[in-house]
């Protein structure tokens, strides 16, 4: 069993009792809500004649059904629409704070409340959506809930839970030039699978882990759940502390100074025991691109899609699925495959520096005309900084259509989808079957400036033919 | 589905049924439902709609669309079943086709809890059982008394036990698995919690 790690500190400090079954009744020190997960919770806490017991606990932002092209209300589909109003009246009946559209602060769940420094090291965070791992980049412990769990957090503040295992992931070495926090992280559960990460949290760490910025780390760590790991964490550091700094609700003046001394103290010790501990060379990772149906089917950009007697019989089963629905030969080379559509955006991929980091590679360059591809900041604020930094046009000159804030063909519950079976290469985090809108489109995953790369050509290539050291 | 739905409550003992096999590693909810079916303010609807697309790509041929299983309730999956979004809307729809209780070789870890928390037990098997039996059912209809209290499956021909995780298996037996009536019994503790911790203390600057 794991011993002084952050991830024990953080539970032992939010534990609030031990339940009956074995369970532990764990504290929740925020409470992030969206429109999709939380009216059916509400619904059940008038059910049950419950109120909200710390309505100031609880945070409200619209993300999921959003259009990205006509923000105006009403939304043109009406059960979008409705919706967004019983989000509305729900946060207004029970005095919850709700970043709506318009007011600078709404975006992606996961991408708007690190923005607003509402995500800390130390804090339990959920929220009803698997992504929520995002947040364990500041070092606090968070994880994705259902329903029942919104309804029981918003009536008690507390989940039931059973206490994880704690896996560190440590990465040696640094990533080289051309490849990213996705890259590293889509490599990670290409070796450990998608569900080595059931029943733990993983701790990612080492030199690797360190070098990244903020923005990196809330990638590795929003992909923790697409390894089965309900929550990814990194100890929090320097850089943690100075992006939350004078950020729009992170503590102030004296509380300022008491909240820095308590975060210093927040790490895994020295000497701490982890469940499992797992190792990664950081320098041999590739662009990584997916060619399957579940994210830990990928690929080096210079390698083949594996042939059916190289994977494990465990594998071999998801893989022939994959071939036939993706329509590739085993042995065949990812780089090079056409692409229908490109999308950048997302929780794990459509933060400032992703967009920076596209628009260096599609500056001076068109789209090809075979392709159609669109950009979606994550946030308000992440628009309104790129559109300050000139980003907006450098992807509007090359073909890009630039789009409002929010999930969009992430998973597509707006108008933005793929059609038949079409392929899009996507800054996004799951290439499920039907995952982006059509019953037979098809996704592959990769970074933010391999979708550039990927616009530019019209089909997979290595953005580091792209990029000038 | 079946015309009539009532979600369990209080104490779950005893659960008897057709058995369902659904084939397949990695099984997502985002096939279990897809996303545009999430457009509601309410669970009632979903029922219908478990697994669109795959059912649509089959043509009447998938499981659930088979007319000898259309009163099943005990769905029989392989490993990891229900990864990736955590959307409740999954075991809901699940539950209001007529699934009351699935065996699987693994569960992703939000579904499993999801499961729980609307009260749909869970149970375990190795590969080898899980695959024994879903061969079976191809032959055979197999309906299965499971006895919670003893973890154990019986049917015409053989019986065998399960594995459910301890704290879940108790849960059920005592009725707890609806968590909100335990949780709040906590409450003054859970008022103490609030007022100790360090981020409470020095508040956010709303
Ligand atoms: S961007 Fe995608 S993964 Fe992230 S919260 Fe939205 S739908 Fe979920």
């Amino acid at each position: 069993m794991s011993k002084d790690t952050l991830f024990d500190k953080v539970w032992d400090l939010h534990k609030v009792s031990s339940l009956p079954g074995g369970s532990d009744q764990v504290f929740i020190g925020l409470h992030l809500i969206h429109e999709v997960t939380s009216p059916q919770a509400f619904g059940a806490l008038k059910d049950k004649n419950l109120k909200v017991k710390f309505p100031n606990r609880t945070v409200a932002t619209v993300d999921h059904i959003v259009p990205t092209d006509n923000q105006s209300r009403p939304f043109k589909d009406n059960l979008a629409e409705q919706m967004i109003e019983t989000l509305e009246k729900n946060c207004l009946q029970h005095k919850i704070r709700f970043f709506n559209i318009g007011s600078g602060n709404q975006g992606i769940v996961h991408v708007v409340a690190p923005e607003l420094g509402l995500t800390q090291p130390g804090m339990t965070i959920a929220c009803g959506d698997s992504h929520t791992s995002t947040h364990g980049a500041f070092g606090s412990i968070a994880f994705g809930i259902g329903t029942s769990q919104v309804r029981d957090v918003l009536a008690t503040q507390t989940i039931a839970m059973n206490k994880l295992k704690v896996r560190q992931i440590w990465c040696e070495n640094k990533l080289s030039h051309g490849v990213f926090a996705k890259d590293l992280v889509l490599h990670i559960i290409n070796k450990l699978g998608v569900k080595a990460g059931v029943g733990f949290a993983y701790e990612f760490a080492g030199p690797a882990i360190n070098a990244l910025s903020m923005e990196e780390r809330m990638t590795i760590c929003n992909m923790s759940i697409e390894g089965g790991a309900r929550c990814g964490y990194i100890n929090p550091d320097e850089k943690t502390f100075s992006y939350i700094k004078n950020k729009l609700c992170a503590p102030k003046n004296d509380d300022w100074d008491k909240a820095l001394s308590w975060w210093k103290s927040l790490k895994s010790d020295e000497n701490s025991i982890f469940d499992d501990l797992i190792k990664f060379d950081a320098s041999k990772v590739e662009p990584t691109v997916t060619w399957g149906i579940t994210p830990g089917q990928s690929v080096g950009i210079n390698q083949q899609i594996p042939l059916l007697e190289k994977l494990s019989p465990n594998d071999q089963f998801v893989a022939k699925e994959a071939y036939e629905y993706m329509g590739f030969k085993p042995g065949q080379s990812i780089k090079n495959t056409p692409v229908d559509v490109c999308f950048i955006g997302s929780c794990t991929n459509g933060r400032i520096s992703d967009l920076r980091v596209a628009a260096k590679v599609l500056k001076d360059k068109k789209v090809s005309k075979t392709v159609k591809a669109f950009v979606v900041p994550g946030s308000e604020k992440v628009a309104a900084e790129a559109k300050q930094e000139g980003l907006d046009k450098i992807f509007k000159k090359s073909g890009f259509q630039w789009r409002e804030p929010g999930c969009s063909m992430c998973l597509a519950m707006n108008s933005d989808k793929l059609i038949g079976n079409q392929v899009s290469a996507s800054s996004s985090n799951r290439n499920f079957k039907g995952r982006q809108g059509s019953p037979t489109g098809r996704t592959l995953l990769m970074s933010p400036a391999m979708v550039a790369a990927a616009a530019i050509k019209g089909k997979v290539s290595d953005v580091r033919e792209f990029i000038n050291k | 589905m079946k015309s009539e739905f009532t979600p369990p409550i209080g104490k779950i003992l005893q659960i008897s049924g057709k058995c369902i096999s659904l084939i397949g590693n990695d099984i997502d909810t985002d096939r279990i439902i897809p996303a545009r079916f999430l457009k509601c303010v309410n669970f009632d609807a979903l029922g219908k709609s478990v697994f669109e697309d795959d059912r649509k790509t089959l043509k009447g041929r998938h499981p659930l669309d088979l007319e000898d299983n259309k009163n099943a309730s005990i769905l029989i999956v392989n490993s990891n079943f229900g990864c990736g979004s955590s959307r409740e809307h999954a075991p809901q729809a699940l539950m209001r086709w007529g699934i009351k209780a699935i065996i699987g070789e693994s569960f992703a870890e939000i579904f499993y809890s999801n499961c729980i928390a609307i009260g749909i037990p869970c149970f375990t098997l190795p590969k080898k059982l899980i695959q024994d039996i879903q061969s079976y059912i191809d032959k055979k209809s197999l309906s299965l008394e499971i006895d919670l209290k003893n973890s154990l499956a019986k049917s015409k021909d053989f019986n065998f036990c399960l594995e459910i995780k301890e704290s879940s298996r108790k849960m059920f037996l005592s009725g707890e698995w609806d968590a909100t009536a335990t949780l709040l019994e906590n409450s003054k503790l859970v008022e103490r919690k609030s007022k100790e911790l360090p981020y409470i203390k020095f508040g956010y600057d709303f």
